[in-house]
This record gives C-alpha cells, sequence and structure tokens, in this order.
C-alpha cells in the first residue's frame, strides 16, 4: 500500500486495542446511505516509475520554448544551490512555526527576510509574505482603508498602467467590503500616468493612491511628484514593484519628501521559478506606525528563559486564529517555502549581485528592442527611460505573430491587443539576463520572417 | 478573589465605570478581565472626540494570546484617553482602578447609569463565570 | 536536530564579499538621477559556501516532517512523497511562463485538468476551480460564491453565515472579509450541533453556513443529512470546510451530505508540502447551483485540447484571486500524489488515519488520559484534556506539548478547539507506523509520570532544543521585526 505501513499482524493489534472488529467498523458513525459506492473517475493506481513516465511525457510535450515574456513573471537564473537547501525536509515538511522551539530554523530565516525586505524597500518593517503580488495589493488596498481613519471614502486610485491582473484581483478580493477603485489614464506617447487626472482629484476623499514602479508597460513613473501630491491631499500611497528593480532604482521608501506607506510586490524574481504562475509570494513592508493594521505573520526577535536570543510569532493578536470576524484579514500562512529561496537567494547574490543581474536585464532587453525596431512596421509604443520590458506596436495581428513565435518554439510576448485596445496591435516583451545575444538574434529573426510574411501574404 | 471595588459600576462584560465629581465618567477595565486576559502588550484607546453608543466597541487591549473589545458602559462622548497605555500598557495589569484606566466620556444621557452593575451583582457575575 | 545556534546571517557579512559565480558580469546600468538607488541595500555579503552553510544550520534547528512524528491536530501532517515533489520539478514545468501560448501548454493543462476531474469525483462536486492559494483563500471563493449566488437571485437580504462554535478562526474571519456577519451556534456536550440552536438562527438573512465535517472536535456529525435540509429549506447554502476531509476521503463524500461548496486543503488530504507555511493550495468544489460562480481560470476541454477557460466562459465568475493560476507547482504534486494512491488507495486514506487515531485514542484511554469525547468514535483525529493535570497538578496542556519536544516528538495542536479546555488535539495521519504511535504513548506516559514526581521539570520544558521558553511578552512589547531596528547589535 503506498505511503502505509502498516502490516497485516499489525492492524489486528491495533483493531483488538481499539475493540473494533473491522476497520469499516471505525466508520459506523456515518449514516450508512452516505457511504460512497464508487470512485469512477479516479484510475488505477500508477507506481513511482509509471507515474514518472507519464510526467516526463506531460512536460516534453510542452518543451521548452525560447521565453521573451514577463508581465508579472520574469525567468532569471536561479543557483544550484538555492532549491537544493529549500527542498530539505527540514524546510520543506515543516509546518507554519507555532511550536517556536521546535522552528527556529523557519521563525530566524523569516526574520533575516523581513530584515533584508525592508531594507530593500527603505521601509521599516516586513511581513512574513502573502500569497503572491496580486492579492498582497488587495490585502494593501484593505489595510490602507483600515490604517488611515480619518478618509471616509475607500476610495482607491490607481492608473491604468497597474498590471490589470493585480486589478482584477483586488476587485474579486475587496468585493464584499464596499471600497471603490478610480481608474486614471496613461499618456499617449508616454504610457506613464496623466498626472493631470491625478490633479483633477485634489480636494476629494481618497484614501491610497497606488503606483507601480516601473509599470506593467515597463516604464518609469515620476514616483516623486505622485507620491508628493497624495500625501498634500491626505491619501496614502501603495507602491507595487518589482523587487529585483529595486537593486539599480530608488526604494519607495525614499519617493517624494516622505516616502510611501506601504509597499507591496512578488517576490517570484528572487529564486522562484516560472513554474506556470506559482508558487510565488508577496511581500508587503510598511512604517512601523501601521504595523498592526498589517496582514500576515510577523516575525520577532526575543529572548527565552536563560535570556538567549530566539524568534517567535509576533503581533498574533491581529489574526485569524485570536481575533475571528474582527482580525485583519483571513490569512492562516505565509509562502514559508518561496521565501526561503528568496532570502538564499539575496544572501547569496547580494545587493552586487541583484544590481548586475538587473543591469544585465535591462541591458538585453535594450538589445532586444534594438533588433525588433530594426523590422519594418515594428516600433515602440513609449519614449521614456524603462526597466527591462518595452511594448512594441506591429504592422500585424500579434496573435497570429505569437502563434507562428509558439511554432518555433518562441513565446515571444505578450498580446495587449485586448486589455489596450488603443495600443493597436501592441505587444509586451521581456528579456532578462538568461536571454544571450544569440537569443535575441533568434527572435529577431523570427520575428522577421513571421512579420514580412504575413504582410506579404495580407497584400 | 479579584479586586472589586464597591464605588464603581460595572458591566457583565468587565468594564468598570466611576463617575468623577464634575459629572464625567471614567472607564476601565476590572481587575478580573486583567487578570484573565493576562500581561497586556497594547491597548488601543478610542480618539478623543469620538461619540459612543452603549455597549459598542470603544477600545481594544490585547495580550499575546487573547485580544478583547472593551465596550463602553454609557453613551457619550470620549472627552480625554489615556495616552500613558500607548508605552506601558502593563499599568492595566498593575492598576486596571487607577493608572490604568482607559478613557473618560461626557455621558449623553445620564439615565444608563442606573443600569449598570453595582459591584454586588458584578461580584455574583465573576463568580459564576469561575464556575 | 542541532542544538547549536547560529548567528544571523548578516553576522558572517564582509563587505565586498560575494557569491561571484551566480551572478552575470559587465554591465552597468545608467540610471536617471532622478530614479537612482543612492544606497546599497543591507543584503549579506557571503560566500557560496557560507550562505550554504548557514542555512543548512538554519534547516537543522527545525522539527519537520521528514526528521519527526508531527502530530498536529487539524493539519494533516502526513508524509509528503519525493517523487511528487520531483515530477513537478522537472525543468520543462518550472520554466513554462504562465502566460505562455496553450499550444504549448497541453501537457501541463492535461494535468491540470484531470486533476479537476478527480477531485470532483472525491468530493461529489459538479465543477472544480484550482486557483485559490491556500484554504483561507479557498474559504473566501466559497464564501464570495454564496453571496454572488444570493445576488443573482437578487435575495440581497441574505448576508449571515452560520458558524459553529468550534469553527477554525478563519470562518468568522472569511465571513468578515466576504461583507457577512456571523452568527455563531453552540454545539452539544457530545460534540454534535445544537439542531435547536440552528433552527433559531436560520431565517431570511442566512446566506449560508459553515461546517467542518468531521468537526474540529474530532467527531462525525450525524445528524448532517438533517442540517442540510433546514439549511436549505431556509434558502441558505452549506459550506464545506475541507480541513477535516483526509478524516473521510473516499468514503462519503461532502456533495452527498448535502453541501454546495467546499473548499479543499491540497496541502493536507492530498499530501503537498508545508513547506514551514505555506504554499498551501484551496482548490474548491462547488454543486449544480454555484457552477456558474466559479473562480477563474479553470481548465477546459474541447476533443483533444486543453484550454483555459476566463470571464468569457464563465461570465457570473467571482474573479481572479491570483495573478495567474494559482499555486500551479503545488497542484502538479497534488495530481502526482492522487496518481500515485490511485482508486484503492484513495479509501485507504481515511481507513488508516481512522486507524491510527483510534488506535492511538484507546492507548491513550487505557493509560489514564482523558478524551475530550470518550463515548464516540475518533475521526482521524481526537481531543484529550489536561484539565484534571492543570488542576491537582498544575501542569497544562502547553506543558505537555513543551515536553514532548524533549522527547522528539513535535507537540499536537493546543488550546484549539478553544471549546474544550486544556486541549490536545491530536492527529497522527494514516502514514506512521505502529512503533511510532506506541512511542508517543510512552512518551506521553513519561511526562505524567513526571508531572506527579516533579512538576516544576515539565513546567520548564523544553530543555534540549536550540531555545527554551521564549518571552512572548517581550517580542510582542518591544517589538524587534529587523535586524538592526533596535541598536542591540
Amino acid at each position: 500500500m503506498p505511503f502505509i505501513p502498516h502490516t497485516e499482524t499489525e492492524i489486528s493489534e491495533m483493531l483488538a486495542a481499539i475493540g473494533a472488529p473491522s476497520i469499516d467498523a471505525l466508520f459506523d458513525e456515518i449514516p450508512a446511505a452516505l457511504r460512497i459506492k464508487s470512485l469512477a473517475a479516479i484510475p488505477d493506481a500508477l507506481s513511482e516509475m509509471e507515474v514518472g513516465r507519464l510526467m516526463q511525457a506531460r512536460a516534453s510535450q510542452d518543451g521548452r520554448p525560447l521565453n521573451f515574456l514577463g508581465a508579472g513573471a520574469y525567468e532569471h537564473h536561479i543557483p544550484a544551490a538555492v532549491w537544493a537547501i529549500v527542498t530539505r525536509g527540514e524546510f520543506y515538511s515543516a509546518y507554519t512555526p507555532y511550536q517556536a522551539e521546535a522552528s527556529q530554523g523557519t521563525l530566524q530565516l523569516l526574520y533575516e527576510y523581513q530584515s533584508m525586505m525592508s531594507s530593500l524597500t527603505g521601509m521599516e518593517v516586513s511581513n512574513a509574505s502573502l500569497y503572491d503580488g496580486a492579492s498582497a495589493l488587495a490585502e494593501a488596498c484593505l489595510m490602507a482603508v483600515r490604517a488611515h481613519r480619518k478618509s471616509k471614502s475607500a476610495r482607491i486610485v490607481v492608473p491604468s498602467t497597474l498590471n490589470p491582473t493585480y486589478l482584477s484581483v483586488s476587485r474579486a478580493v475587496v468585493e464584499g467590503q464596499n471600497l471603490s477603485f478610480t481608474v486614471l489614464p496613461y499618456e499617449s506617447g508616454k504610457g506613464t500616468l496623466q498626472f493631470s487626472t491625478l490633479e483633477a482629484l485634489k480636494g476629494e476623499d481618497l484614501t491610497a493612491v497606488v503606483i507601480q514602479q516601473p509599470n506593467f508597460f515597463g516604464q518609469m513613473e515620476d514616483v516623486d511628484a505622485i507620491t508628493d501630491w497624495a500625501h498634500a491631499n491626505n491619501a496614502l500611497v501603495i507602491a507595487v514593484v518589482n523587487p529585483l528593480s529595486l537593486a539599480l532604482f530608488k526604494p519607495p521608501g525614499e519617493w517624494g519628501t516622505k516616502g510611501v506607506d506601504i509597499v507591496v510586490g512578488d517576490g517570484q524574481p528572487f529564486g522562484v521559478p516560472l513554474s506556470s504562475g506559482g508558487p510565488y509570494f508577496g511581500f508587503m513592508t510598511t512604517r512601523m506606525e501601521h504595523v498592526r493594521q498589517m496582514p500576515g505573520r510577523i516575525i520577532g526577535r526575543t529572548v527565552d528563559l536563560d535570556g538567549k536570543q530566539g524568534f517567535t510569532l509576533t503581533l498574533q493578536a491581529r489574526e485569524q486564529h485570536i481575533r475571528r470576524s474582527k482580525a485583519t484579514s483571513n490569512i492562516c500562512t505565509n509562502q514559508g517555502l518561496l521565501v526561503t529561496a528568496a532570502t538564499i537567494h539575496m544572501s547569496l547574490l547580494g545587493a552586487a549581485g541583484l544590481e548586475s543581474v538587473a543591469a544585465t536585464s535591462q541591458r538585453q532587453t535594450s538589445k532586444l528592442i534594438e533588433k525588433l525596431t530594426r523590422i519594418p512596421g515594428v516600433k515602440l509604443a513609449f519614449d521614456g527611460y524603462r526597466f527591462h520590458e518595452a511594448v512594441l506596436q506591429l504592422p500585424v495581428k500579434v496573435r497570429e505573430v505569437l502563434d507562428a513565435l509558439a511554432e518555433r518554439n518562441i513565446v515571444g510576448g505578450l498580446d495587449l491587443s485586448n486589455l489596450y485596445p488603443e495600443l493597436g496591435n501592441a505587444l509586451l516583451v521581456c528579456a532578462t539576463e538568461t536571454r544571450t545575444d544569440a537569443d535575441l538574434d533568434t527572435y529577431a529573426i523570427a520575428l522577421t520572417d513571421i512579420v514580412t510574411g504575413v504582410v506579404e501574404r495580407n497584400r | 478573589m479579584s479586586n472589586i471595588p464597591a464605588d464603581l459600576k460595572y458591566l457583565d462584560s468587565h468594564e468598570w465605570a466611576r463617575v468623577e465629581s464634575d459629572g464625567t465618567v471614567t472607564i476601565g477595565i476590572s481587575d478580573h478581565a486583567q487578570g484573565a486576559l493576562g500581561d497586556l502588550v497594547f491597548v488601543e484607546v478610542p480618539e478623543v472626540g469620538k461619540s459612543l453608543s452603549k455597549g459598542g466597541a470603544a477600545a481594544v487591549v490585547e495580550s499575546v494570546k487573547a485580544a478583547s473589545d472593551v465596550y463602553s458602559p454609557l453613551s457619550g462622548e470620549v472627552i480625554a484617553a489615556n495616552d500613558a497605555l500607548s508605552g506601558s500598557p502593563e499599568l492595566v495589569n498593575s492598576d486596571p482602578y487607577g493608572a490604568g484606566w482607559l478613557f473618560k466620556i461626557k455621558p449623553s444621557n445620564n439615565g444608563e447609569l442606573q443600569q449598570l452593575l453595582d459591584a454586588k451583582a458584578y461580584e455574583k457575575v465573576v463568580a459564576d463565570a469561575a464556575h | 536536530m542541532s542544538h547549536i545556534s547560529e548567528p544571523l546571517i548578516f553576522k558572517h557579512s564582509r563587505t565586498g564579499r560575494s557569491a561571484v559565480g551566480q551572478y552575470p558580469q559587465g554591465a552597468t546600468a545608467q540610471v536617471p538621477e532622478k530614479f537612482r538607488r543612492r544606497k546599497r541595500a543591507a543584503l549579506p555579503e557571503v560566500s557560496e559556501l557560507q550562505a550554504v552553510r548557514h542555512f543548512t544550520r538554519l534547516s537543522q534547528l527545525n522539527f519537520s516532517i521528514d526528521t519527526h512524528f508531527y502530530p498536529l491536530g487539524s493539519c494533516t501532517m502526513k508524509y509528503n512523497p519525493r517523487a511528487c515533489n520531483a515530477f513537478a520539478m522537472l525543468p520543462e514545468f518550472l520554466g513554462r511562463h504562465p502566460l505562455a501560448p496553450d499550444s504549448v501548454s497541453q501537457g501541463f493543462l492535461a494535468c491540470l485538468y484531470e486533476l479537476q476531474e478527480m477531485l470532483k469525483d472525491v468530493t461529489g462536486m459538479k465543477g472544480v476551480s484550482l486557483t485559490p492559494m491556500a484554504g483561507a483563500q479557498g474559504e473566501f471563493a466559497g464564501v464570495a460564491m454564496i453571496r454572488a449566488y444570493h445576488k443573482a437571485r437578487n435575495d440581497l437580504e441574505r448576508t449571515e453565515i452560520i458558524v459553529p462554535d468550534a469553527a477554525h478562526g478563519t470562518n468568522p474571519a472569511t465571513a468578515t472579509m466576504c461583507g457577512c456577519t456571523v452568527v455563531e451556534i453552540p454545539s452539544l456536550p457530545n460534540g454534535d450541533i445544537d439542531i435547536d440552536a440552528l433552527k433559531g438562527a436560520l431565517g431570511p438573512k442566512t446566506a449560508g453556513i459553515m461546517l467542518t465535517n468531521p468537526s474540529t472536535l474530532g467527531v462525525f456529525e450525524r445528524r448532517i443529512q438533517e442540517v442540510a435540509k433546514l439549511v436549505h429549506d431556509a434558502g441558505g447554502l452549506l459550506y464545506y470546510d475541507g480541513a477535516n476531509l483526509n478524516a473521510i476521503l473516499g468514503k462519503v463524500r461532502p456533495g452527498d451530505m448535502g453541501f454546495d461548496v467546499i473548499h479543499m486543503n491540497l496541502h493536507k488530504t492530498f499530501s503537498t508540502p508545508h513547506g514551514g507555511g505555506g504554499p498551501g493550495s484551496g482548490a474548491v468544489g462547488v454543486g449544480q447551483r454555484l457552477l456558474p460562480f466559479l473562480p477563474i481560470p479553470t481548465v477546459g476541454k474541447d476533443g483533444d485540447n486543453y484550454r483555459w477557460l476566463d470571464e468569457k466562459d464563465v461570465p457570473q465568475t467571482i474573479g481572479r484571486l491570483s495573478a495567474f493560476m494559482g499555486n500551479a507547482g503545488v497542484l502538479l504534486r497534488a495530481y502526482v500524489y492522487m496518481r500515485m494512491l490511485g482508486r484503492e488507495g484513495m479509501h485507504r486514506v481515511a481507513e488508516f488515519s481512522a486507524l491510527n487515531a483510534n488506535y492511538l485514542l484507546a492507548r491513550l484511554k487505557k493509560a489514564g488520559f482523558d478524551a475530550a469525547y470518550p463515548e464516540r468514535r475518533a475521526s482521524h483525529e481526537f481531543i484529550i484534556t489536561m484539565k484534571r493535570q492543570a488542576k491537582e497538578l498544575g501542569v497544562n496542556a502547553m506543558d505537555f506539548a513543551k515536553r514532548l519536544l524533549d522527547y522528539g516528538y513535535h507537540a499536537p495542536t493546543t488550546y484549539f478547539p478553544l471549546l474544550v479546555p486544556e486541549c490536545l488535539l491530536i492527529e497522527p495521519t494514516e502514514t506512521e507506523a505502529k512503533e511510532e504511535l506506541d512511542g508517543f504513548v510512552d512518551a506521553l506516559i513519561a511526562i505524567q509520570a513526571e508531572a506527579e514526581q516533579d512538576a516544576a521539570k515539565v513546567k520548564g520544558a523544553p530543555y534540549t532544543l536550540p531555545v527554551r521558553r521564549l518571552d512572548d511578552v517581550r517580542a510582542a512589547k518591544q517589538l524587534d521585526l529587523t535586524y538592526g531596528m533596535r541598536s542591540t547589535e
């Protein structure tokens, strides 16, 4: 029996100790009419070898296409040491550190993580992580409403340059709680928030303004001006950031005169594989004054009976298992294992390593844009400074191009024509440090072929 | 046995109220309540100027393992809050009827005072809870 | 387990040191002044060996399933088969971008589609969405769907969620998150729901009820069919909290009991790793009435072709709960696990988890410990209460729990459910061998003897772990949440 160690003799001994005639008798409190008749949709058991063969076949079917897609999930090199340690049973198969004395490894690691994330984002405190970047933004909006007691509107301003999925998730999560979102347009040609539309809200009761940096298009927003405007208008500021970009760019804690109030984002670029979208982890950092409004686990350092340093879950009275219906959130867990990966990743690379990865990614994206915009009819949608993503406009339908690229084993980017129809045939592309110059050439040659081919055909 | 001063009024949810000479009312939690909660680590007091209704949640007291709402025994406007508790929540443990007071209100309906428990009735509430 | 403390990684840091082999060299960014970071983040500067040694040493300060018996009630700490991890981490799966076109994703989508089908079958539901990223998010999706259902019928007054007093804290927290109010009903002394109290709570404002069955008290709710009928007759829906699904897997299905929606904890019942507190995975299943509201995306099948279903296919959906497809890698692990158990293996999950729990309960009762519900069968877990020991010896449930750590056993869940004083909620799971259970009983007997002879010894435990009991009051009052926050370094 897979994973069940009982011998026939032991089963008999155990039943005798219980005083039950059979295993089935242990279920005699369940009404007979409810008992399962069959499980028709469950196939017969496979051995480890057989299931391995099946999974390898499924994996091979999808292959390993050359990837130029980002849009919130980025392919970076992960040092071999990261997952060798993460999958150690002591991390992999432990649970939430309720018994602090038996969980010092996990707890100390989380404290180190909190320290690193606070410093990286320029904020005072961090929680031990949330599910992913999108749900972290939803939690940040709810937190802003709790933290900003003077604002009665529960109104959150977001630019349309925010990752559209982040807004969808936020809407779904806060649906029952009377929050409203005001979406502001971007400036055409620049791809950044149209500041005048923000200024038009002057004097209104706004709970928070969300800024994504770099934004969904890969462009850089004028974060200082937006932050200062929001604070001058008594709104909190929520920053959504790619943590890798913070190796190069000013941390949200230093935006504007006072810095932002809450920072969230997805930690995936730090040691977490693309893995079809998860598990990733969301991070959240804030100012000390808001710590009691922050959702999720928080680890604190303290001392034991002998005065020795130790780590423990703290501020638990905010959480569901104590506060029940009045908790800050219903969240119980964090994404512990992924945070473990990120903490090891940050330790291995250090600030210098992350800076180099970010700079190389930016350089490869610039090179890619240069190569692709040489193709007749392909041009950049926006001017201005950018990180490692860019929006290109094509002379042909993006969907057709992406399908044709996929046939050549290239994942060419994200089709924006449904999300931002006003941009026409728009394609969001990304290159990280993992794309070599030869990879960029492969893409450029394929795209030239396809675009020229489609243009010819349509002629 | 916990200390239940005879000159105070109580709620069965373990708040106490003291009518001051100027007609304002000081509110806190009972010795029994602080003992049941254990070492307090955080106290959230209401903002001055806030208007409270009788029985409404007004403050929060937190220990490591529990958090509890504090209900206002009377309707009225908050005229003072004990700011010392933000740095020293343990005052509620060490001196629940003195330095550990939570907030003061100006009551808007003096009739509500009559509905509160006296020390003897509250003593019975505490005794019953022990069983 | 190591007993030697490991300094913070920052203590190993030396300016200029780094693991240079791990990242590309040569590129420098030209960042405009207004965007430029002025001072590098305070990340550690260590060599690869130092990092590896540090984190390996930290791992050795943990209890885990792979190293210790972990009978944490309500958490289903069963063995996490290594094959599930190995096959979910094939390079093609790890490298797949979440937004890659369907044409290069058929292998991955096939796994998810089949997982949906298998989960439908074991729960007796009509549709499954795999996107919730943890049990609490699955709960959220469930209650949000109940709300959406009433809203779609223009039945707008239904905003009350009934929750038994024994419920997990997440149930009321979730109801609040969904804009509902919570109505708590008591349990009877035998552990069943108080039907009269339920009748009193039901009414035109009832949106639904959230139940765990078997309940958190470790016993099966025998009158579940009656409960279902009462709730449905009152116009409400039934939500099944899958926390205890392991107890009934392959024996009875929530759909057959009358539940309209269920969340499953794949990290419990389907053995995906707990990872020190996550990732979880909280897939939801629904009956006919809630099908139109399932969270997106789900996986559909047209002929031989798998594809994502989104807003266009499920226009009344409660929406997206994650940026992409939930905790996809966890789903692959659950898929491998279910394929390895197969049809016959499903039944054995409930059977052997019940056998282990009832055996442990029988042995502990015989040794003189007090069961909270002595007349009832244990489900996959059960409660013993240390109320007597606390009163007579001054040694409480937490003291027993901490002393167990010295004996090499992870503590059971303590002080939950809140209803039972001085309780230990014990869940051995089906993957533990008899000798492990016997060792655990022997340890509790030994601690009982210690408590009778020298209570202080038990109250001072643990002694053999990296730290002794921690000062939680200090942790909460003198917050020290990041390195350097307090100038003690």
